[in-house]
């Protein structure tokens, strides 16, 4: 698509993410198929699809956290090893053991340890930045606690602000939104949103249906491959979501109930 | 209010690495069996024990003039400082079992190493005993890798298949005609005494390799342990870090091998860097902490076994480490024993105080504030207790300055009216709110206002009081009193008890 613009600047044409036929399996079992997309920039893409549908698998293999059986993934035009310095990444919080004996300032300075570079240590800058990232998702009050002492949103909120200290351009998020009380939600879609009006590209897991319409600019419907990938006025359909969903009678049920609302 | 969330985050165990650190029992076990064995092997040492004069040789180890003993010294804090530094990564990373596993494995390097030369040269028991440990770790990630058996099971295996193949071969060993076989037990139980020069400059080395990588790469590891996948994300070489920490920690098990024994190297990696676990919450200090703490019980423990002839250092520097876990469990000031049930019985003691204070008011308000003394009696019969009770009651006011006594009648100093007041003011906003806000019958709300009238913080009160439109009158229609101000001269009198149209104030508490 736009092989030509991969020498010069690679912001200016290249899709921030490009993925062409990409297959993931887990032990010989394939978990997605020949997936093909590239996503617009400055844009915020909501990934839906069941459970087991390969969503976290989707954003872990483009970061290549995964290994692909087949296909190739471009970020800005350049393969994705050495485009890493522009991705961002919020990984689900059960990812990591929250016992472990560090404040939540240290890890939302390891947000700044790409920038930092190796065997550095944090400047004063990294600081002021990271207490900048905090005080963005409510948490600067919270800086000195250790963080198993912090609720579930606010551990998704540390997370959030640990990904705006990466200061990138496109951002893969996994179930951000797991686990946090309505409040905490909203506060993280208008963080969300205030990015995508500055230009960042965000990919973003997400669970619930009902409000996957109104939080996102675009959706892609995955169901161990592309359903359908676009802006959510043409791809939040009853006969779209049923293809994504089908099967799933008490869903369906539930989705088709809040196009119903959505239509009144 | 706090929503459910948060009381239930703050109620799971402070330290859920701890059931980890049993995990080493299965260690444990195996040097007990095998001291228990030994102990034929040791009869005449422990015989020593009465000969020796233990306070000449304590003597002879605090003057530090024997070169053997300097030896040990220095061998024993050194490998104490990269033991414990190593071993707060394998705690907080949940790998203590790792440790166990890489130090039983490295036996049968230990005998290959020995039988290289047939005597006890210091590289080449190093270098086998490297190789072994290594390679029992590569088994290990091999099989979790290759097979559907978890790590655990893959450690247990490995570490016992290993420690049985260098037992055998160091049997095997001690039945040669030929070889010194001298200072061979001591790599099953540790001699620091034995430590050679050529030991302590391998000691040096390592020590100063892992003091010197983990303070240039803290950052990287410490990522690297808390969240592996985003330190890839990130660029960081993560499989090149694991592997120097893997090296790190082969490096630190090896070196320490002669000085506490491949049998309880695995202890000296753990109980420091759990001790320090317990004494702080932020890594950098727990990794200095974990050093120290390996240290003064390497020391510890080199000195005790110097009071006997030729006993193990292993096992007591094992125990020292073992104690100083115990005191930091019983007096850490954050997670200890101690100092929790000292916060928890002056939690009860205050209220117990205020509980106190409140009858008082109480008996004093059902006067109509006419009296500025309370009887004893009367004290007795509204907090439903005995004359001595009651006694004992006033006297802790007494001795907190709160109240004075005499002619058995108790008057409140101006600082124990502000407490009352207070404690009396929570209760009934706390009332109040309840019925209003939460609309809960007015008869339903006494008990509740009991518990929490003693734990509302100063915030939270003047929440209560922005959200009371009329906070002056509680559900049952008695007064809501205003608190004085700490300043004595003001009087007791003069804020007895909210006007209607006054504003309700909150003076700081004491």
């Amino acid at each position: 698509m736009t092989q030509a613009g991969a020498g010069s600047d690679p912001a200016g044409s290249a899709p921030p993410l490009e993925i062409h036929d990409l297959t993931v399996a887990y032990r010989n079992k394939p978990v997605l198929w020949g997936v093909d997309l590239a996503a617009p920039a400055g844009r915020l893409i909501g990934i839906v699809g069941p459970n087991g549908a390969g969503k976290s698998t989707l954003i872990k293999a483009c970061m290549g956290l995964l290994p692909c059986a087949s296909g190739w993934v471009k970020a800005f035009g350049r393969p994705v090893p050495e485009s890493l310095g522009r991705i961002g990444y919020v990984p689900q919080r059960e990812s990591v053991d929250w016992d472990f004996p560090v404040s939540v300032m240290d890890v939302v300075l390891m947000g700044r340890y790409g920038r930092i570079g190796l065997f550095r240590r944090p400047s004063a800058e990294d600081r002021r930045i990271a207490r900048d990232c905090l005080d963005q998702v409510q948490m600067l009050p919270f800086a000195d606690r250790q963080i198993s002492n912090l609720s579930g949103g606010q551990q998704q909120r540390v997370f959030l602000a640990r990904a705006l200290a990466q200061e990138s351009d496109l951002y893969f998020m996994d179930e951000p939104f797991a686990g946090v009380d309505a409040a905490t939600e909203a506060s993280i879609i208008a963080i969300l949103q205030g990015l995508r009006d500055r230009g960042k590209t965000l990919l973003v897991v997400h669970h619930d249906l009902p409000t996957a319409r109104d939080y996102f600019d675009w959706l892609l419907l995955l169901n161990l491959r592309v359903v359908a990938f676009g802006p959510t006025a043409e791809v939040f359909t009853p006969e779209l979501l049923q293809k994504t969903y089908g099967g799933r009678l008490t869903l369906l049920s539930e989705v088709a109930e809040a196009v119903q609302a959505k239509a009144r | 209010m706090t929503g459910p969330a948060t009381p239930q985050a703050r109620c799971r165990p402070h330290d859920r690495r701890l059931p980890r650190v049993r995990r080493s029992a299965s260690g444990w076990l195996v040097a007990a069996l095998w001291l228990a064995s030994a102990g034929v092997l040791h009869a005449a040492k422990i015989g020593d024990l009465t000969e020796v004069r233990w306070t000449e040789q304590a003597a002879r180890f605090l003057s530090m003039a024997d070169p053997a003993v300097r030896h040990a010294c220095l061998g024993t804090v050194l490998l104490g400082v990269s033991c414990g530094l190593l071993g707060g990564f394998l705690v907080v990373r949940r790998m203590a079992l790792l440790g166990d596993a890489l130090s039983h494995a490295v036996l049968p390097g230990v005998a290959l190493g020995f039988l290289w030369n047939l005597e006890k040269d210091p590289l080449a028991i190093f270098v086998g005993a490297l190789v072994a440990g290594l390679a029992g770790s590569a088994v290990v990630s091999w099989i979790t890798r290759t097979t559907r058996l978890k790590e655990d099971t893959a450690l247990g295996m490995v570490l016992a298949t290993f420690f049985g193949a260098g037992l055998c071969l160091l049997s095997m060993f001690q039945r040669l005609p030929t070889g010194n076989k001298s200072g061979i037990e001591s790599f099953l139980f540790g001699q620091a005494a034995a430590l050679g020069p050529g030991d302590l400059q391998l000691m040096g080395a390592v020590t100063a390799l892992v003091v010197g990588m983990l303070a240039l790469g803290y950052k990287e590891f410490l990522l690297v342990s808390f969240d592996p996948g985003f330190a890839r994300v990130l660029a960081l070489p993560t499989r090149r870090l694991e592997r120097v920490l893997l090296l790190l920690l082969a490096f630190a098990v090896v070196a320490a091998l002669q000085a506490v024994g491949v049998v309880l190297v695995s202890a000296m990696l753990i109980i420091p860097a759990a001790t320090a676990s317990l004494l702080t919450d932020r890594f950098h200090r727990m990794l200095l902490w974990s050093a120290a703490i390996g240290a003064v019980s390497g020391l510890s423990g080199a000195f005790l076994s110097f009071l006997g002839t030729r006993l193990p250092t292993g096992p007591f520097m094992v125990l020292s480490a073992g104690v100083l876990f115990g005191l930091a469990l019983l007096f850490s000031p954050r997670h200890g024993i101690g100092p929790r049930w000292i916060r928890q019985r002056s939690q009860r003691h205050r209220v117990a105080r205020e509980n106190t204070l409140k009858a008082i008011y109480q008996v004093l308000e059902s006067g109509g504030f006419s009296s500025e003394v309370v009887p004893v009696e009367a004290l007795a019969s509204r907090r439903r207790v005995d004359r001595q009770a009651a006694l004992r009651e006033v006297g802790s006011l007494v001795r907190a300055q709160l109240a004075t006594l005499s002619d058995d009648a108790v008057a409140l100093t101006p600082s124990g009216w502000q407490g009352a007041c207070a404690i009396v003011r929570n209760h009934r906003l706390w009332e109040l709110y309840l019925t209003h806000a939460a609309q809960i019958a007015p008869d339903h709300v006494h008990d509740d206002a009991e518990k929490i009238e003693h734990v509302l913080g100063e915030a939270t009160v003047r929440e209560l009081e922005r959200r009371l439109p009329r906070a002056d009158v509680d559900p049952h229609g008695r007064p809501i009193p205003s608190v004085p101000a700490a300043d004595p001269a003001m009087g007791r009198r003069g804020a007895s008890a909210t006007a209607g149209d006054r504003p309700v104030g909150y003076g700081g508490r004491s």
